[in-house]
């Protein structure tokens, strides 16, 4: 039980994520990814086409409101119930108007981009690298351009 | 409601981001500073579990539970893939969050983390508006 409440070691925890590829492929014959989950809830809370406020469309997407809405209960459980004391994971700074602004532009870029990009860590660097596909590694080179950018530039 | 149950695999799924805390902004910005392998480790063996699975399934043929071939969707390569990958990597670096550690942020208490999720859904709003103008 101790050692469920100290840090999760890369050895535990990354295994333990890579499963996810082939448990959704086996149990749900799904590819592993999380951003296209912003599709679903944008397309109940404002529709941008015909296409998207289908009845087809929300019924084949509705799991991926599910499957954060459990990431968020687990969240919650993890640092609270399964940790010593909780974690904080966000800079003092941001618990601010001006943070607030700054996590919203954030925001802005991390819900285009990947929309754009058509997938995130867990679709392309993690499921689509392991599928072998291309544009894996291609939008993981690029994710830490990005991010080495912003870094560097202004934190 | 049969996607009730995918609720649970959330759970796994964020009780493991959050207790390896890469759902945090200083380990994003560690990552991006080089300072420390354990974003690194994470991710490159989280791929190599991944691939080995993969691999498996693909030489042995494995179906889903539902006796189905199992179908692995070719994604696109295309410019979009580098625009947009860059975008969102700026976003990552900002917010410390990648999509799944947005909820898993906000269920562990960091708040703020609610205005980076309705940026993000704005975003993708934004995007599905102004698809059809983009280079891709």
């Amino acid at each position: 039980m101790e050692l469920i409440k100290t840090l999760w070691q890369w050895y535990i925890a990354g295994p333990l994520i890579g499963l996810f590829v082939p448990f959704f492929l086996l149990f749900g014959n799904k590819m592993f990814g999380i951003s296209s989950s912003f599709d679903y809830i944008c397309s109940v809370v404002f529709p941008a086409n015909k296409k998207e406020s289908s009845k087809q469309f929300l019924e084949k997407n509705r799991w991926k409101f599910f499957f954060v809405l459990g990431i968020t209960l687990g969240g919650f459980l993890a640092n609270f119930y399964l940790s010593d004391t909780p974690v904080k994971f966000l800079p003092e700074s941001y618990h601010s108007i001006l943070g607030y602004v700054k996590l919203f532009g954030g925001g802005l870029l991390v819900g285009f981009g990947t929309r754009y990009a058509n997938g995130c860590t867990s679709g392309h660097s993690i499921a689509g690298i392991a599928t072998l596909q291309k544009s894996g590694l291609i939008a993981t080179i690029c994710f830490f351009i990005g991010g080495l950018l912003m870094t560097y530039l202004f934190f | 409601m049969k996607d009730l149950k995918y609720i649970l695999p959330g759970v796994l799924f964020g009780i493991i981001l959050t207790k390896s805390q890469v759902i945090s902004w200083f380990r994003i910005n560690d990552m991006f500073r080089f300072k420390e392998l354990h974003m690194y480790l994470i991710i490159s063996s989280a791929i190599a579990v991944a691939l080995a699975a993969y691999l498996l399934i693909k030489k042995f043929k494995v179906n889903d539970i539902s006796g189905n071939k199992i179908a692995i969707a070719e994604k696109e390569m295309n410019k979009g893939v580098i625009i947009g990958g860059v975008i969102f990597g700026l976003g990552w670096a900002i917010t410390g969050a990648c999509p799944g550690p947005i909820f898993a942020q906000i269920g562990g208490g960091e708040l703020p983390a609610v205005f980076t999720l309705i940026g993000a859904i704005t975003g993708a709003y934004l995007y599905s508006r102004l698809k059809s103008k983009l280079p891709h």
